[in-house]
Parts: structure tokens; sequence; C-alpha cells
């Protein structure tokens, strides 16, 4: 039994890595896992994970359900309540490896799904928007079932224990993606369980979170009156439906939406030229309930890019560095040299400065 | 002088093996080992490679030199000693340091120098050769910290709330802080040879530590940051 914040505290740390090809090359995920090794110290085995882009690529038409189920029942049931609304293109359990490392892991299955036509009408969303509906259904409604991840042609593979496990129980040197993210978890607040560990993923997007969110409840509260549920015990999921709400939903652009969660101070927007200053004050008033306050630093996986974000502040560290094609960002210099130990342009962003990088187009 | 490989061990170990090293050592293939160093005396350690968080923590009196760059919390509580950065450092150099010197060539992350003090013989010194993030010197309480802007990268001297909470020692930066804002709890004027005289054995310590022309530096006029006694932060923080 983990005990939960209150009755025990432990100190923050966390770690996050990344690394994106802008050309789309193709890279297996044996890298990314070698380069949480030498941020071992900050996590504590309570949850590792990794997201990938572009590693469906004969399935890249349907929607790839990465699910974690606590038993037969339930899911049973959301397939029943799956079949209601999609054609289970296929259906089959992740590849696991077992090691002495990770154990007690739910049912973890994968289904590729392609929504009705029928019932996208009846509802009267686009199809997006009838896929997250979906996702949350099965988080809030359905129990002991949870959707991992949901997008095209990606995947979330995440669990209880240590990054370099979690990314050989999942055999990540198996699969081949444009974009992997990852994350080492030290829950300060909440307890780790598989539900709990990073990335988390809606649709495409997906979010891995060092640090922790001062503004929690005031985020929920705002995006719960938008129609997401918090489900998962942990606060970096609000971030997720932020991103969801601001980028698909509000179309804003990944600058402004890193100037709603990182807004700067008011101080600094004064001091800004009078369009921007326009442009900042806007942003700050229209969206002030999804300002996020408190250290993070976050990596936002999207089809097709990223995007990195420190809160305004800085209370998180952050690296980015490049070669080539590709694009590194880590909490530590020593993650992206085991990445690529040639890396140039070593950088660390300013407080609530995006990173943001795109890949060609098909 | 004994090599020890980083990539052949781990933090624990490594640490061990510096520790017994007591005619110093060179370290090589470093990747984020952190606490190198950490509490030692008496001796000097090379680093090659990129060192962890917290290289030279709590360090006593022992020489650090790495050739590259530092992550986070360089320096973090040092008490004595010298840590030499030829690359940048990453957040909160110096953190809470209380004696000894950091020169770093290259750019600081963000709050370096925080809550830095000096009592009675323990004066800390830090100097940077490019630019420094936010939060330069934040709550510091004393010793000195120089910024000599030899970056060329066009960005500020500093970013943004430099010397926020200051209530004790000096900051100063080379050239005229244009378009720095200071806190209004802060004052920062151009630099007098009396201001500069403390400094200068220090910047010119720098300049042949990194063969950096010091007259060429010293040539620049400089800006001196203290905080202001008419409106101080001390009267938040320590008379109560």
């Amino acid at each position: 039994m983990i005990r939960k914040e209150g009755q025990v505290r432990i100190p923050s740390g966390c770690a996050v890595s990344a690394v994106i090809s802008r050309e789309k090359n193709l890279m297996s995920g044996e890298k990314i896992v070698a380069s949480m090794v030498p941020m071992h110290e900050r996590s504590n085995g309570l949850g590792g994970g990794f997201a990938a882009y572009g590693i469906y690529p004969d399935m890249a038409e349907f929607y790839a359900f990465h699910m974690f189920f606590d038993d037969r029942e339930s899911q049973k049931e959301c397939e029943a309540y799956l079949k209601e609304g999609f054609e289970i293109v296929r259906a089959e359990p992740i590849p696991v490896r077992k090691i002495p490392a990770i154990t007690d892991e739910p049912i973890i299955f994968r289904y590729f799904l392609s929504p009705l036509r029928s019932r996208i009408a009846d509802a009267q969303v686009d199809e997006r928007e009838f896929v997250a509906r979906a996702t949350m259904h099965i988080n809030v409604f359905i129990k002991g079932a949870y959707v991992v991840s949901g997008g095209k042609n990606t995947g979330v593979f995440k669990a209880v224990g240590f990054p370099e496990d979690v990314g050989e129980f999942y055999r990540l040197d198996e699969y081949s993606a444009y974009c992997w993210t990852a994350h080492g978890r030290y829950p300060t607040n909440t307890p780790g369980w598989w539900g709990g560990a990073h990335p988390f993923g809606l649709l495409d997007y997906t979010v891995v979170h060092n640090g922790e969110i001062s503004s929690y409840d005031a985020n929920r509260r705002n995006v719960e009156a938008y129609g997401y549920k918090c489900t998962l015990q942990t606060d970096t999921e609000v971030f997720t439906y932020i991103a969801d709400y601001l980028l698909r939903r509000k179309k804003l652009t990944l600058e402004e939406t890193a100037n709603v969660i990182a807004a700067p101070f008011w101080s600094t927007i004064e001091s800004k030229p009078a369009e921007e200053r326009e442009r900042l004050t806007y942003l700050r008033n229209v969206f002030s309930g999804f300002l996020v306050t408190g250290p993070f630093s976050i990596i936002l996986g999207f089809e097709g890019g990223l995007m990195a974000l420190n809160d305004r502040l800085k209370l998180r560290s952050m690296v980015v560095a490049e070669k080539d094609d590709k694009v590194f960002i880590a909490s530590e210099e020593a993650a992206i040299r085991v990445l690529e130990p040639d890396a140039v342009n070593v950088r660390a962003p300013e407080g609530g400065e995006p990173v943001i990088v795109r890949v060609k187009e098909d | 002088m004994i090599i020890l490989n980083a990539r052949a061990t781990d933090n624990a170990a490594l640490n061990e093996s510096v520790r017994a090293a007591k005619d110093g050592c060179e370290i090589i293939g470093c990747i984020g080992e952190r606490f190198i160093g950490a509490g030692l005396s008496d001796r000097t350690i090379s680093i090659k490679g990129i060192p962890g968080n917290a290289l030279g923590a709590y360090l006593n009196g022992a020489k650090i030199i790495v050739d590259g760059n530092a992550q986070d919390a360089v320096g973090d509580t040092m008490n004595a000693g010298e840590i030499v950065v030829r690359g940048n450092t990453g957040d909160a150099a110096g953190y809470a340091m209380r004696g000894g010197k950091i020169y770093v060539r290259g750019n600081a992350g963000y709050r370096t120098g925080i809550h830095m003090k000096e009592y009675g013989s323990r004066f800390p010194v830090i100097v940077i050769g490019g630019r420094c993030g936010s939060f330069l010197g934040e709550y510091q309480a004393g010793g000195l910290i120089v910024v000599l802007g030899l970056h060329d990268d066009g960005k500020r001297i500093v970013g943004n709330f430099p010397c926020a909470g200051m209530h004790g020692g000096k900051v100063l930066l080379r050239g005229n802080a244009d378009g720095v804002v200071f806190p209004d709890k802060v004052t920062a004027r151009p630099a007098t040879a009396e201001d500069m005289a403390p400094a200068t054995g220090y910047i010119n310590e720098f300049c042949a530590a990194f063969g950096i022309d010091e007259n060429e530096v010293l040539r620049s006029p400089f800006t001196v940051v203290t905080p202001d006694s008419a409106n101080p932060y001390k009267r938040m923080y320590v008379e109560n």
C-alpha cells in the first residue's frame, strides 16, 4: 500500500527527456530509454513512461487506443462501449517482456479504432471531438478502464517502475518513432500507480511533466467546466486537457498556448511594445483560468511536433540541443549527451519561452 | 594524478574514489554523476564530460576544474575553495554559497548566487564571463557577484528581476546595464574606482584563468548594485 501525501512527504524530482527528427527519420526506442539512466536519481521507481510518434505506419489511419484494465469485466464493458461508436479494426495485448523490476501490471491492450460515421453524425461533432468524448467517457464511467493514449500512429507506454525498466518491459527497442518523449517519476503529492505514470494522453496530445501545479484546483475546475474530467489522481493530467482545449477547441497557436499557460508577469507585459502588450494582456484576461503556476518543465507531444515549456519563474531545469535533423530536450544535459554526444547549440530556454519543433509535412 | 573513468562506475562509487584520491584526480567520461567533490578540501579535481547536479556542494577548500558545461546547483552551500567552469552553468550556481570562488567562462542560468552570504573572514565570489538568467543574486546577503557580459548572442547581460530580495553584498555588471529593470529596494549606479577596487583582483584572476585580456575587460564602465539603505529588504527579513 502506497502512502499518500499527508502520510509521507517526498522531495520533488522527476526527469524528462525527448528527441525529435525534423525530417521524420525513425529512431528505435533504445536511445531514449538509455537517456534516462544518468537521471536515475530524479525518479524513485514509482512511475516511468514514454510517448512515441510514428510507430504504427501500417495502421496510421486508425485511432490507436492504448488501454489499462483492472480486470476482464472492465475490459468487456469497455469493449462493448467501444463497439457502439467504433469499428474495432484490431485488438491485441501490447507485447511486454516480463522482468522482475515490473510487477502487478494491469491488463494492457491496444485497439485500432475507426469511428462510425453514423455515430459521429448523430453526435453532431467533428471526428476528433467524438474520439475525445469517448476517451472521457471511458475514464469517467467505466470502472477500472483507463485510456492511456488515443492518437493516430502514436502510443504511450507507461508503468510503475524506473523508466529504464519500463522501456525494457514494453520492448521499446522494437518500435521506431520520429519523436520520443520520456518521463521518470518521483511522485510528491499523489500516489504512484499505473494510470498516474506519465505521459498523459488525449487524442495525439501527450504530456510529460517535472514539477507540481500550485494552481491545480483552479485549473481543474476550469477544464471540468468545458467537459473534461480529471480522473487519474495526478496534477499533470490537467495540462493535457488544457492543451487539448486551447489548441484543438479554441484553435490557439502553440505560442499563444504557451503565453496562456506560462503567462508573463504583468510587470513584464507592461515593458513590451504596444502590440505585443495588447496581445499578451488579451490572452491573460480571456484565458486566466488556464494560467498554470508553480514549478514545471513540460514536453507536449503531438502529431507532427512537440513543444517544451518551463514555468515563467523557471523553477525546473530544461536543456535543449540540436544535431543535424534532430532536436533534443531533457532535464539535464547529461541525458542529451547520451542521445547525441556531439549535440550542438546546447542552451537552457528561459522561463515561459516555448521551444517548438515541427517535423516536415508528408 | 589518478585518472578515474566515470563511465565504469556509479555516483556513489565515483565519489568514494574521488574522496580516496587525496592528491587529486582527473575524472573522464563524466555523464551526470552528482555531488562530485562534495565537502572536499586540499586537492584539485579536473573533470572531462558533464558533471551532474550539485558539483562541489559544501566544497571546503578543494579546487574543481570543469572542461565543458556543468549542470544545476554548482557549489551549492560551498564553504571555501574554487570551482572553474570553462563552459556554462545551469540554474542556481553558488546557491547559499558562503565562501570560496566560482568562475564560469560562459553563461549562467537562473538564480545564480541565490542566498549567497558572507560572515567574518568568509567572502564568497562568483564571476560569470557571459550573461546570467533571471533572479541573479536573489536574496543575496553578502559576497560579490560579477557578470562580464562577454557573450556574443546579443542577449541582455541579465534576465528579469535581478537582485530581488537583495539585502547585503554587491553585484557588478559590466557596462551600463541597458534595459535591465531592478527592483526598487536596490540601488544600481555607475561603479566608482572605490566600488571596483575590491573586485579587480578577482577579475584579473578570472581573466588569467581563461586567457582573456583583463585590460580590455576593465576598460569598460561597470554598474554596481547594492541594497538601498533607505528602503531596504533588510527590514523585511532580519529586523523583527
